[in-house]
């Protein structure tokens, strides 16, 4: 009742862990799928190790956090063996052979796994982005491409997805190189995210995220009068941007024909089917983790079955764009 | 929606303690509301903003819920301790918290163990502990004699101590895990509550496991948000949050952590080997 499809994957449900939260290991992301989600993406990575920035790097505000972690990772080639170690198909395999299998569905090819492994990766020119590309996408179900950082340097996150024509240059490269569906995580801080969505389209990506964090945001702390972050501003997130995230899932439905993932402040099943009403084909949860713990998985899954059936709703594709209708 | 523990209270130094010569005691006044009042064994983020800018997770050392006061005790190893090191009283930190999961009382005859500024968490417990009326055995060990913390501070708890140096400067020549083995020749304790460098723990995690009893650890892992989101202090192979599902964890959790004892990871995320 809950499965879902996008570029030709298939998701047990509509939830999906969103980038940047308890994606750091495969552990961390193991106890996210057996919670009830249906698929993972990664903290981003990069082809170097980052240290990222130093603390404070996260502080909650009303509605949510500002963060501005600074896009710490391992580096592809450390990061790489925590990809190897998710647990993604659970169809016949025990738990002693559970690792092998991911190369036996490399094996077999189109197989589509129990649980959905998405790489988010990072660089700051479009050979960087190929690179890891290359270097992953064996590994994986799936690539979402972080074009939309705000608080990231060097050229990287949103300082391409700004803009259209590095958008349309970063995603064609990765494109080209991939086995496997490539989605493009865009930033609601522009003018016009429509115009950035159908670049990414044009280029070739299968699908789109929409949004990344919004601001960038600053938390002054008022005894002192110094902002809190170390980076002094972050990417707002948390409930309070859902209402911008929704508008945009929204507009990109009507004017972009690829399959929409939202993320954005999702806490409960009602705002799991307001994206999906929207135009989300499925949505990715973050922040909330706060508020929740890993359960909020299995909550939002549960509730989500109960509307569908009071409001007699047979499959997750009749909610998809239900906003649309006139 | 806010969670209140995670607003940073910008406090005053009230007093500062030389404990040794590596470790200082740090006292600020601190509001005992509602989830706000500390239980041994959590900790606080402590945010340095006067000089070099960071923010470190550091155990909460005395909860003094009569003068509304806690304490964190530190070793100076590097930047930011260092920075720390040369404040003065008057000088402000931002803190919040408490966070994470306090230890557990599980029987009135109880076994601390402390190492080296690892006693900070322990001597918090036992000062609950003695309050309670329960039997308190308490394993101190340090390199040195100068070393040895809160030994005045235990003894008037009315914990019974056995001191142990790596240089047999003062009570027993050797480590905890000796002193320990020692002491369970002829003892034996509903509990033990054990805190120190992560190869010590793991030593006598084993010497426990083989008496069977029970006991609850102390961890540390490198912290960013400590509220549960970023993942940086994820542990494997359970995925848990030591800034959530910990640092406290009993016997049985531990046994779930493979990485007990052996690596821990970076600020990027690399592993390092103990």
């Amino acid at each position: 009742m809950l499965k879902t499809r996008i570029s030709g994957i298939e998701f047990e449900n509509p939830l999906i862990l969103a980038a940047g939260i308890m994606g750091s290991t495969a552990a961390s992301m193991n106890w996210i799928l057996d919670s009830g989600a249906s698929g993972v993406v990664t903290k981003s990575f990069s082809k170097e190790p980052n240290k990222g920035y130093k603390n404070p790097t996260t502080v909650e505000v009303e509605g949510g956090i500002i963060n501005a972690i600074g896009l710490s990772n391992p580096g592809v080639s450390n990061f790489k063996n925590e990809l190897k170690l998710i647990k993604r198909n659970r169809k016949g395999t025990t738990q002693e052979n559970g690792d092998k299998g991911i190369d036996s569905k490399i094996a077999i090819g189109k197989e589509i796994s129990d649980k959905i492994a998405i790489a988010s990766v990072y660089g700051s020119t479009p050979e960087e982005f190929a690179d890891v590309v290359l270097e992953v996408h064996d590994l994986v179900d799936m690539i979402e491409l972080n074009i939309s950082c705000p608080h990231a340097m060097g050229g990287c996150g949103a300082a391409i997805g700004q803009d259209p024509n590095l958008t349309y240059e970063v995603v064609k490269a990765a494109k080209k190189l991939s086995h496997v569906p490539i989605i493009a995580k865009l930033t609601p801080n522009v003018t016009d995210i429509v115009e950035i969505a159908n670049s990414a389209k044009n280029a070739g990506a299968d699908a789109l995220t929409l949004i990344n964090s919004l601001g960038p945001g600053m938390k002054i702390e008022i005894n002192t009068g110094i902002p809190i972050l170390s980076n002094k501003f972050g990417g707002m997130s948390g409930p309070a941007i859902k209402p911008i995230a929704v508008k945009c899932v929204f507009d990109v439905y009507e004017s972009c024909d690829i399959p929409i993932i939202g993320v954005g402040g999702i806490r409960d099943y009602k705002d799991v089917v307001e994206f999906l009403y929207a135009g989300s084909s499925a949505v990715e949860i973050g922040t909330s983790i706060m508020y929740e713990g890993p359960k909020i998985f299995s909550n939002i899954n549960n509730e989500l079955k109960n509307f569908m059936v009071e409001n007699n709703f047979n499959s997750i594709d009749e909610i998809i764009g239900f906003a649309h209708k006139d | 929606m806010n969670k209140i523990i995670n607003d940073y209270r910008i406090l005053e130094i009230k007093e500062i303690i030389s404990e040794t010569d590596t470790i200082k005691t740090f006292i600020f006044d601190w509001e005992m509301e509602g989830n706000r009042i500390p239980k041994p064994g959590q900790f606080v983020m402590v945010w340095s903003f006067l000089r070099k800018k960071d923010e470190k997770p550091m155990s909460i050392s005395k909860i003094d819920e009569n003068n509304n006061q806690i304490a964190i005790t530190l070793k100076n190893v590097g930047e930011f301790t260092n920075d720390l090191h040369n404040l003065t009283v008057g000088d402000k930190l931002g803190i919040r918290g408490p966070y994470g999961n306090g230890f557990e009382m599980e029987g009135d005859n109880i076994l601390a163990i402390g190492g080296g500024v690892g006693m900070a968490p322990i001597s918090c417990f036992v000062d609950q502990a003695t309050d309670n009326g329960s039997n308190v055995d308490i394993v101190s060990a340090s390199v040195t004699k100068n070393e040895l913390l809160f030994l005045d501070r235990m003894k008037n708890s009315g914990a019974n101590i056995f001191t142990c140096t790596d240089d047999g400067t003062c009570g027993f020549e050797g480590f905890a895990t000796h002193r320990t083995i020692d002491l369970l020749e002829s003892r034996s304790y509903d509990m033990a509550v054990v805190c120190g460098p992560e190869i010590m723990m793991k030593e006598i995690f084993n010497i426990l496991e083989a008496k069977q009893i029970p006991a609850q650890y102390s961890m540390e892992r490198y912290m960013k948000c400590a509220m549960g989101v970023c993942g940086q202090c994820c542990v494997d192979n359970t995925g848990w949050r030591i800034c959530v599902e910990g640092p406290i964890f009993s016997t049985e959790d531990l046994k779930k952590i493979t990485e007990f004892g052996k690596y821990h990871r970076d600020a990027s995320g690399i592993k390092e080997t103990f």
